[in-house]
C-alpha cells in the first residue's frame, strides 16, 4: 500500500508506536493481555456477558453504577500505584554514578500517568461511587434525578481510562507532568501523540464529571424525603453537595483550558505560545483555577465520612452540626480564592501573593473547626474501634500534619524555598493520602455492609490499615527532609550520596503501602469466601444513625418501599429510639427508570473519537462524531424511559426480608 | 409537593407516607437545565477572560479596527435578537396548543439563527482571505476561538431546532416536548445574551481600543 493510503487510514498509528523497545512495557503488556484473555475467557466460558450487559453496564440504578464507580478506582489504584513503585525505585537506585533502571523517557511518563491516574481515575471514581451509592438512600430518595445521565457519566469516566491506559501499549503517554504546562506541552516540544492523549483522556472523562455533578446537585435539591430540611441533612449529603457545586463550577474551565491547548497543538492559535503574543501563564493560571478546587472536590465528601462514622462510633450526635455544615460552605467558596499560590514564584509581586497567601492561610480555620467537631464528637462517647473509625482517627492525626505543612507552605517567602521541592511532594501526599485515600477506606469498610449484605474482615482489614499508615508515614516523611534540604521534584539521578538514605526509607514506605494494598484486596477475598459468617440481615449492623441504614442491606431496587418521612438530624436513630414499626402491608407498584444501553455506546463512540483525533485518524474521529450525534438525537425519540414495578414484586421483597428479620431475633 | 410531617391524630409521629405520589416527569429538569446553562456560562466567561487577557497582543499584525465591520456585525446581531423574539412567539403559541403557528415560528428562528451562522461565515470567510487567521496573532486567536465558540453553541441549537420540529410533528404538543421546548428556549436566550456580551467586549470596545 502507498504511504499515502496508509496515512489516510491509520493516521499516524504505525508499528513503530508500539513500545516494542521498552522491556518493562512488553513485560507489562504480556502480564495485563495474559489476565485480559483470562478474564475475558472465564466470562465467555461462564456465559456472563449477558448478565453483565443487562444487569451491570446498561443498569441506570445508582447503587450499581456506585459500585461500578468503586471497582474502577481500585482497578485504577493498581495501576497508579505501579507507578509509584516504580518512581521509588529508581530514585533509591539512581545514586552513585547509577542511571537506575528507567531511562528518562520512560521515567518522565511514569511521573506524569501516576499523577493523573491518581487524581482523575483513582481518587474521583471512589469519592462519584460513594456519593453515587449513599447520598439518594441518604435522602429517601428512590434513585438521582436523571439516571439515564448517570450511567452516562460513567461509561465517559471508563472512555477516558481507557484511552490512559491505551497509551500505555499504543504510543506513549504525556512526558509533562499532571498538568501539562506549556511550552513544554505544546507541538514543539511534545509533537507526539502523549500531550494528545493526555487531553482527549481528561475530555472525555471531564465530560462524564460534569454531568455527574448537575446529577447529583439536582438529586439533593429535588428529590429529599418529606421533612428534610437544608439543615436536617445528613453531613455527607451536605459535603456531597458543595463538592457537586465545585465540580460543575470548575471542570468546565479545565474543559475550556484543555481545549485550547488542543487548538494550540492541532491548528496552530497562539493561545500558550511563546511567540506570536501567547501566555504559558495563562495555561498556569487557568488549570489551577480548576486545580484548586479540584482538591476540595476530592476532600470534602471524606469530611463527609468522617463526620458520619464518627457520629456512629462514638455513639453520639456530631458535635456542631450547624458550624460543620457553614464550614463546609465557607470551604467551597474560599476554595476558589487561593489558586495562585501553586504559583507564587510566577512573580505577581508582593500584594498579589499576600492576597493568596492570607486565603490560603484562612481555609485552615474552617478546616480546623471541623477537627475539633469531630474530637468534641468523640469526647465522651462511646468509642468502637471498628475499621472505620480507625481510619477516621489515622485521618485525624495524619491531617493535621498535612494541613500544618500546607499553611507553611501558604507563607509565600517560605514558599519560594520549597516551590517545586520534594516538600511540596510530601504536603500533598500527606493531605490527599491522609484525607481522601484514608476517607475512601473508612467510606468502603463502613457502608460494604450496607452494598453487599455483610460486613468486611477485620484481620485483613487491619493488616491493610496499618500497613498503609505505617508505609504512608515512612513513604513520605523523608520526602519532607529532602525537600527542606533542596532535592527538586521529578528528577531521575542524583549526585549527592548523602541523599540516598533517605530514598531507600521512603522506598521500603512504598513496599509498606503495596502490601497494605494486596491486604486490602484479600481482604475483599476472604469476605467473600466467609460471607455467611459476616452476613448481616439487619440491614444496620453499627447501630448507625442516618437514613440509609433504615432499609435492607443491599437495599431493593427501589431503596424504600415506602418514602420516608424525616424528622431529625439522624433520622434512622431518632426512628429506632421512637419505635418505629417497618410497614408489611399496603404495597403499592413504585415508578422506577427503565434501563438503556445508549450511555454505554455513546460514550463508547466518545472514546473511538478520541482514539482518531490522538493519531489524527480523521475518518474515526468524524465517523465516531456522527454516529454520536445520531445515537444522541435517536435516544430523545423514546419517550418511554420508566416502569412500574408491580406491587407483588414488592411485597414478595419485603416478605423475604420480613422472615430474615424474624429469623435474626 | 408539600406533605404534613406533623403527628397524626392519634399523636404518633409519621415516619413514612402509606400513599405517595411519584414526581411528576421532568420534576428535576429545568433546574438540571439551569445549571448546565451556568456551567455553559463558565466556559464562556472563560473565553472572555482570555480574550481580555490576550486581546490586545495583535504580535505586529491586524487589530480590530482594522478587521471589524461593525455595519455587519449590527445586521448580524439584530438576526440573533430578532430569532430570541420569535421564539418568544413560539412559546406564546405553544402555550395556546396551535400546533402550526408553534411551528412555523420555530422555523422562522431557525432562519434567523441560519441567517447568523451565515453572516458570520462569510465575516470569518473574509478575515482569513485578508490573512488575518487565527495562528496570526494571540487576539485573533482568543477572537476566533470565543465568537466561534458561540457560533458552534448556536449550530448546536439548530440541530436541536429541527429534531424538536420533528418531534413537535410526530408526538404532538405533549407534555415532554413543552418541557424540550422550554429547554430550547432557555438556551437560546443565554446565547442571545452571551452574544450581547460579545458584542460590546469584542466588537464595540474592539474598535474604540
Amino acid at each position: 500500500m502507498s504511504p499515502d493510503l496508509l496515512k489516510l487510514i491509520f493516521g499516524r498509528l504505525g508499528l513503530e508506536s508500539l513500545p516494542l523497545h521498552e522491556p518493562i512495557v512488553v513485560g507489562t503488556f504480556v502480564v495485563v493481555a495474559l489476565g485480559g484473555a483470562a478474564l475475558l475467557g472465564g466470562l465467555t466460558y461462564f456465559r456472563l456477558w449477558g448478565y453483565l450487559w443487562r444487569e451491570w453496564f446498561t443498569t441506570v440504578d445508582h447503587k450499581r453504577i456506585g459500585i461500578m464507580y468503586m471497582i474502577l478506582g481500585i482497578v485504577m489504584l493498581l495501576r497508579g500505584f505501579a507507578d509509584a513503585l516504580m518512581m521509588r525505585g529508581q530514585q533509591m537506585l539512581a545514586f552513585g554514578g547509577s542511571e537506575g533502571y528507567l531511562n528518562a523517557h520512560h521515567y518522565d511518563q511514569v511521573f506524569t500517568a501516576h499523577g493523573v491516574i491518581m487524581i482523575f481515575f483513582v481518587a474521583m471514581p471512589l469519592v462519584t461511587g460513594l456519593m453515587n451509592y449513599v447520598v439518594p438512600l441518604q435522602i429517601g430518595a428512590r434513585d438521582v434525578s436523571f439516571p439515564f445521565l448517570n450511567n452516562f457519566s460513567f461509561w465517559m469516566t471508563v472512555g477516558g481510562a481507557v484511552l490512559v491506559m491505551a497509551s500505555l501499549f499504543i504510543g506513549e503517554f504525556a512526558r509533562t507532568g499532571w498538568l501539562a504546562y506549556p511550552p513544554l506541552s505544546n507541538i514543539g516540544y511534545s509533537p507526539d501523540v502523549g500531550v494528545d492523549y493526555y487531553i482527549w483522556a481528561l475530555q472525555v472523562a471531564g465530560v462524564g464529571t460534569t454531568l455527574s455533578g448537575i446529577n447529583l446537585i439536582c438529586t439533593i435539591v429535588k428529590l429529599r424525603c418529606p421533612g428534610m430540611t437544608m439543615m436536617k441533612m445528613p453531613v455527607f449529603t451536605w459535603t456531597s453537595l458543595c463538592t457537586n457545586v465545585l465540580i460543575v463550577a470548575s471542570f468546565p474551565v479545565l474543559t475550556v483550558v484543555l481545549a485550547l491547548l488542543s487548538l494550540d497543538r492541532y491548528v496552530g492559535t497562539n493561545f500558550f505560545t511563546n511567540d506570536f503574543g501567547g501566555s504559558p501563564m495563562m495555561y498556569v493560571n487557568l488549570i489551577w483555577i480548576w486545580g484548586h478546587p479540584e482538591v476540595y472536590i476530592l476532600v470534602l465528601p471524606a469530611f463527609g465520612i468522617f463526620s458520619e462514622v464518627t457520629s456512629t462510633f462514638s455513639g453520639k450526635r456530631l458535635f456542631g452540626y450547624t458550624s460543620m455544615v457553614y464550614a463546609t460552605v465557607v470551604i467551597t467558596i474560599l476554595s476558589y480564592l487561593v489558586w495562585l499560590h501553586h504559583f507564587f514564584t510566577m512573580g505577581s509581586g508582593a500584594s498579589v501573593n499576600s492576597f493568596f497567601g492570607i486565603t490560603t492561610m484562612i481555609i485552615s480555620i474552617p478546616t480546623g473547626a471541623k477537627m475539633f467537631n469531630w474530637l468534641f464528637t468523640m469526647y465522651r462517647g462511646r468509642i468502637r474501634y471498628e475499621l472505620p473509625m480507625m481510619w477516621t482517627i489515622a485521618f485525624m492525626l495524619t491531617f493535621v500534619i498535612g494541613g500544618m505543612t500546607g499553611v507553611l507552605l501558604a507563607v509565600p517567602p517560605a514558599d519560594f524555598v520549597l516551590h517545586n521541592s520534594l516538600f511540596l511532594i510530601a504536603h500533598f501526599h500527606n493531605v490527599i493520602i491522609g484525607g481522601v485515600v484514608f476517607g475512601a477506606f473508612a467510606g468502603i469498610n463502613y457502608w460494604f455492609p450496607k452494598a453487599f449484605g455483610f460486613k468486611l474482615d477485620p484481620f485483613w482489614g487491619k493488616m491493610s490499615f496499618w500497613f498503609w499508615v505505617t508505609g504512608f508515614y515512612l513513604a513520605f516523611m523523608p520526602l519532607y527532609v529532602l525537600g527542606l534540604m533542596g532535592v527538586t521534584r521529578r528528577l531521575r539521578v542524583f549526585d549527592d550520596p548523602s541523599l540516598q538514605i533517605w530514598f531507600v526509607i521512603a522506598a521500603i514506605g512504598a513496599l509498606f503501602i503495596f502490601i497494605g494494598i494486596l491486604s486490602m484486596l484479600m481482604q475483599f477475598a476472604v469476605s467473600l469466601l466467609k460471607r455467611e459468617q459476616l452476613k448481616d440481615v439487619t440491614g444496620d449492623p453499627w447501630d448507625a444513625r442516618t437514613l440509609e441504614w433504615a432499609t435492607s442491606s443491599p437495599p431493593p431496587d427501589y431503596n424504600f418501599a415506602f418514602t420516608p418521612v424525616v424528622h431529625d438530624n439522624d433520622a434512622w436513630w431518632d426512628m429506632k429510639r421512637r419505635g418505629y414499626q417497618r410497614p408489611l402491608t399496603g404495597f403499592k407498584p413504585i415508578h422506577m427508570p427503565s434501563s438503556t444501553g445508549t450511555g454505554i455506546i455513546l460514550a463508547g463512540l466518545a472514546t473511538a473519537m478520541g482514539f482518531g483525533l490522538i493519531w489524527y485518524i480523521w475518518w474515526l474521529a468524524a465517523a465516531s462524531f456522527i454516529a454520536m450525534l445520531a445515537v444522541g438525537i435517536g435516544h430523545t425519540f423514546n419517550y418511554h424511559r420508566d416502569f412500574d414495578i408491580p406491587a407483588e414484586d414488592i411485597i414478595r421483597t419485603e416478605d423475604a426480608r420480613t422472615k430474615l428479620l424474624a429469623g435474626a431475633k | 409537593m408539600t406533605v404534613s410531617v406533623n403527628p397524626t391524630q392519634t399523636g404518633e409521629p409519621v415516619f413514612y407516607l402509606a400513599d405517595e405520589h411519584p414526581h411528576p416527569e421532568g420534576w428535576s429538569t429545568s433546574l438540571g437545565f439551569w445549571i448546565y446553562l451556568m456551567s455553559d456560562c463558565l466556559i464562556f466567561a472563560i473565553l472572555f477572560a482570555t480574550f481580555g487577557v490576550l486581546g490586545g497582543n495583535y504580535a505586529a499584525g491586524p487589530a480590530p479596527k482594522d478587521l471589524f465591520d461593525l455595519n455587519l456585525v449590527a445586521v448580524n446581531t439584530s438576526m440573533l435578537l430578532l430569532s430570541s423574539i420569535t421564539y418568544g412567539f413560539a412559546m406564546l403559541t405553544m402555550q395556546q396548543n396551535k400546533i402550526g403557528q408553534t411551528q412555523m415560528w420555530l422555523a422562522i428562528t431557525g432562519l434567523f439563527g441560519a441567517a447568523f451562522i451565515g453572516i458570520e461565515l462569510t465575516e470569518f470567510a473574509h478575515m482569513i482571505h485578508e490573512g488575518a487567521t487565527p495562528q496570526r496573532s494571540a487576539f485573533l486567536s482568543a477572537f476566533f476561538t470565543l465568537v466561534g465558540t458561540h457560533g458552534l453553541h448556536v449550530s448546536c441549537g439548530l440541530i436541536w431546532l429541527v429534531t424538536l420540529m420533528m418531534q413537535v410533528q410526530k408526538f404532538g404538543l405533549i407534555e415532554a416536548n413543552r418541557r424540550r421546548l422550554m429547554c430550547l428556549s432557555m438556551f437560546w436566550h443565554f446565547l442571545d445574551v452571551v452574544w450581547i456580551g460579545v458584542f460590546t467586549f469584542v466588537y464595540l470596545l474592539g474598535v474604540l481600543r
